[in-house]
């Protein structure tokens, strides 16, 4: 850079550097009669008594010209193996054990049968609503096993297989959408709403996207409190839309907070697909733009997921800074069972994605054809044994009482106030004078 | 302001206000003579210890400093807190306690609590600051959907109790739509969050450190005007003053007072202006904690006087004097020998120039007590 570059870089620093701090500018009038040397020093030295470090770049153009969003140029998706099961490079394959590739495939094998059944139950209205993770279980899958155990996770709904690679019980799945006694939560919230203290696993809510501002300061404070460790948010491209995503995102990258922000982009948010969602090049587009690492993957390569969480994780950890992986998938099923997607997708479309491109076929293609460490005898075995277990647990859910109406009271506040204790004794009192009214029959006693 | 900026140095003032210029010394020491309230010191204790002369917003900086002092997790965050804040709440506390502890965030209210929420459930204590009550609404959803209600949902494996939002409110003097509102009634109508808005630098601290110790996400309503006009003797220690009880400053017989914040004061002079002008004998109590509120202190005074006024700035209909009228009619009933005056702001947005003519000041107030008497 010529020395009338430097100068125009260094005014132009000192210009920002005066907008922020309006007492600093009559020192920094000096600054035209130093040496080329200095005012070069000047111009690399960006950062103010307060730790503040102004943007650098300066660079001027004199033609008008508009950056044009290079969507046609969009962001590549990392793959290890193709939908056979065949590895592309062999260098990207994280070889695992026979024991772990089995590990993974049951899991992601389980959440799917117990969808099967849970969808079931729901249209024979056994539970109130159900929402299923088919086409998505190598998201969910793929990234639990790159994490810690203690690494806590923050979701949206659909990310059920990440409890399920922790050793959430299929009891724990059933009881807590059956909302019987066993529900931690009482049966307070709707089904698939489920969390884990133990699996440091966050309790599910429903409105979108506001996991993201906190597990951005979950990130934060863990940082502080125990090195080492770091957050994962799991989240839609539809949510990610909300005003939240944009909070979190900004509030990660500035704050340095190791969090992986993990977006399932499966081209629709309930009915509505990504062409009405975003105009630019995905989620992964907006990472950069934020400051933020970012990587976009196939999301049906349990493998390449695996691997970019992976590394993400590592990255998160060691310079405390945010990491976005966007994982291209598919949403196969419905979007809960209150919905038909019938009515805004052509069934060929979906027929497609489930026949050509399904995470769990090409993780057992992979397994058969690559590693030879399973096959079609024992997929077999293990669905009808998985199926088993799942029917007995959910019988077992089923059978057993939803809780005492009084529990309606507790956990708003840590203790119950007075006003509180008043209304959950008028409660109680009206609903034994009205029996005959109330189901109590299924309850606890009240 | 109301007359306090008089005390800010110039480098403060730049910031009191988003977009605001400077405003000449001279007019804020017109507006001085025009507060709509005296501020009267409590009478000095040393039931707590040792005191020292602080003014509101030092007292806030006094139970900032205990917190960050005694607990290693607590973390003070919000837009421009690390210089000491635009009121100076925060002054000298990340040079004490690291940048790490005490820090700027994003200009985003919905990401400061949401952010201040997920540090909370990950076992921080946290105490966010929205610069300005009327700011608050962006993160609505994060306080009334989620703060709220993350013990309740999760069979409390997961909460957020370590949670406290400081917010300034309040009537200001010019502050206008968006300097000037009280929101607690749209966070009363919320089960989970607790609610205290107190009037006094003692009360302030040690409400402050009892919110910070509760283990419920509290939302911390301060009237900005008493910020600088209200000094008193403060303890220089920890010490914590009760949630959800209310307090009789001035004891009667005629007729309950019941208000909150700036309004406190108000009502004093009420009480006095009563006794003088009406010889009619008023019980003042400051409500103190909005949610969960003391309805038994409110009911015993009523259930004794027979009249009540209630009075807060915030507008009238959907306003907390409605909770507090309603339920004390229902507990009451055959005591009232009045209906139940209420004195609210009118159902208008904050205005600017009319400010004088929209609070419920004490001429107002004092009116209301009349036609409780005449009733």
């Amino acid at each position: 850079m010529d020395l009338r570059g430097s100068i125009e870089m260094y005014l132009n620093k000192v210009f920002r550097c005066a907008l922020h701090q309006r007492s600093r500018t009559l020192a920094s009038l000096n600054f035209q009669g130093k040496r080329a040397s200095q005012i070069r020093h000047s111009t690399t030295s960006t950062v103010d008594a307060d730790g503040v470090s102004f943007e650098p770049n300066r660079n001027f153009v004199t033609k008008l010209e508009f950056l044009e969003p290079k969507i046609e140029d969009a962001i590549p998706i990392y793959r290890v193996f193709d939908n056979a099961g065949k590895v592309i490079d062999p260098s990207q394959d994280p070889q695992f054990s026979d024991d772990t590739l089995i590990r993974m495939y049951h899991a992601m094998k389980t959440l799917n049968i117990m969808d099967q059944v849970m969808y079931d139950a729901q249209r024979q209205g056994r539970v109130s609503f159900y929402m299923t993770n088919y086409g998505e279980e190598g998201c969910h899958i793929g990234s639990a096993a790159a994490l810690d155990d203690q690494d806590l996770v923050f979701g949206q709904y659909r990310e059920a297989g990440v409890l399920m690679w922790r050793g959430f019980k299929l009891e724990e799945f059933m009881d807590q959408c059956y909302a019987n006694l066993n529900d931690p939560a009482a049966g307070k919230q709707m089904p698939v709403h489920y969390g884990s203290r133990k699996l440091n696993f966050v309790t599910i809510s429903s409105p979108l996207a506001t996991q993201m501002p906190q597990a951005s300061g979950a990130a934060y404070a863990l940082k502080r409190t125990h090195p080492g460790l770091c957050v994962i948010c799991y989240f839609g491209e539809g949510a990610a839309s909300e005003g939240d995503a944009h909070a979190a995102f900004n509030f990660a990258a500035t704050l340095n907070a190791p969090c992986l922000f993990f977006c399932r982009n499966n081209g629709y948010a309930i009915s509505t697909p990504v062409g009405d969602q975003y105009k630019g090049d995905g989620i992964a587009a907006r990472g950069p733009g934020y400051g933020m690492l970012t990587i976009r993957v196939d999301g049906n390569d349990t493998l390449a997921v695996y691997n970019a969480t992976s590394k993400a994780r590592q990255i998160a950890v060691a310079e405390n800074r945010p990491v976005l992986i966007e994982a291209m998938t598919y949403r196969v099923g419905h979007h809960s069972t209150s919905d038909d997607s019938s009515a805004y997708r052509s069934v060929d479309e979906v027929d497609y994605w489930s026949r050509t491109d399904d995470p769990i076929a090409r993780f057992f293609r992979y397994m058969v054809n690559e590693r030879k460490c399973w096959s079609e005898v024992q997929d077999k075995a293990f669905t009808k044994d998985s199926r088993k277990k799942i029917m007995t647990a959910f019988k077992n859910a089923e059978k057993r009482n939803k809780p005492s109406p009084s529990l309606m009271f507790t956990d708003v506040y840590k203790e119950i106030p007075p006003h509180l204790q008043q209304q959950q004794k008028e409660m109680i009192d009206h609903v034994r004078a009205h029996k005959d009214h109330y189901p109590l029959d299924r309850h606890e006693p009240i | 302001m109301a007359g306090n900026l008089a005390k800010f140095s110039t480098g403060i003032l730049k910031g009191i206000f988003r977009n605001a210029t400077f405003k000449p010394v001279s007019s804020v020491l017109t507006q001085k003579r025009n507060a709509h309230f005296v501020f009267k010191p409590d009478q000095p204790s040393t039931k707590f210890g040792p005191t020292e002369k602080m003014s509101y917003l030092q007292s806030l900086t006094s139970a900032m400093d205990i917190s960050l002092r005694e607990d290693p997790t607590t973390l003070i965050f919000g837009e421009d807190v690390a210089f000491g804040g635009v009121f100076r709440c925060t002054k000298g506390l990340r040079d004490e306690y690291g940048s790490d502890r005490v820090f700027n965030t994003p200009l985003c209210e919905q990401g400061i609590v949401g952010f201040a929420i997920g540090a909370a459930v990950a076992g921080s204590n946290v105490i966010a600051e929205i610069q300005f009550a009327d700011y608050i609404f962006p993160a609505f959803d994060q306080i009334v959907n989620e703060a709220a209600k993350y013990r309740y949902r999760s069979g409390g494996l997961f909460e957020c109790g370590k949670l406290t939002i400081r917010a300034p409110c309040g009537a200001v003097g010019h502050g206008g739509l968006y300097h000037s509102q009280t929101p607690e009634s749209y966070f009363a109508h919320t089960p989970g969050l607790k609610v205290v808005i107190p009037r006094s630098p003692i009360q302030a601290k040690g409400l402050l450190l009892s919110c910070v110790q509760d283990e419920n996400p509290c939302i911390f309503l301060e009237p900005k005007i008493l910020y600088r006009a209200a000094e008193e003797e403060v303890p220089t220690g920890n010490y914590t003053l009760p949630l959800s009880q209310a307090e009789i400053l001035v004891e009667g017989k005629d007729v309950t007072l019941v208000g909150y914040g700036t309004q406190i004061h108000v009502l004093k002079e009420v009480a006095e202006l009563a006794q003088t002008q009406l010889g009619v004998s008023c019980e003042v109590i400051d409500l103190v904690t909005i949610l969960p509120w003391d309805r038994e202190t409110v009911c015993n005074s009523v259930a004794k006087t027979g009249r009540l006024v209630v009075s807060h700035e915030s507008p009238h209909t959907g306003g907390f004097a409605g909770e507090i009228a309603s339920t004390v009619q229902k507990e009451c009933f055959l005591n009232l020998e009045a209906p139940v005056e209420r004195v609210c702001g009118y159902d208008t947005p904050f205005p600017h120039i009319m400010e004088p003519f929209y609070i419920p000041d004490k001429w107002r107030c004092l009116s209301a007590v009349q036609r409780v008497i005449d009733y």
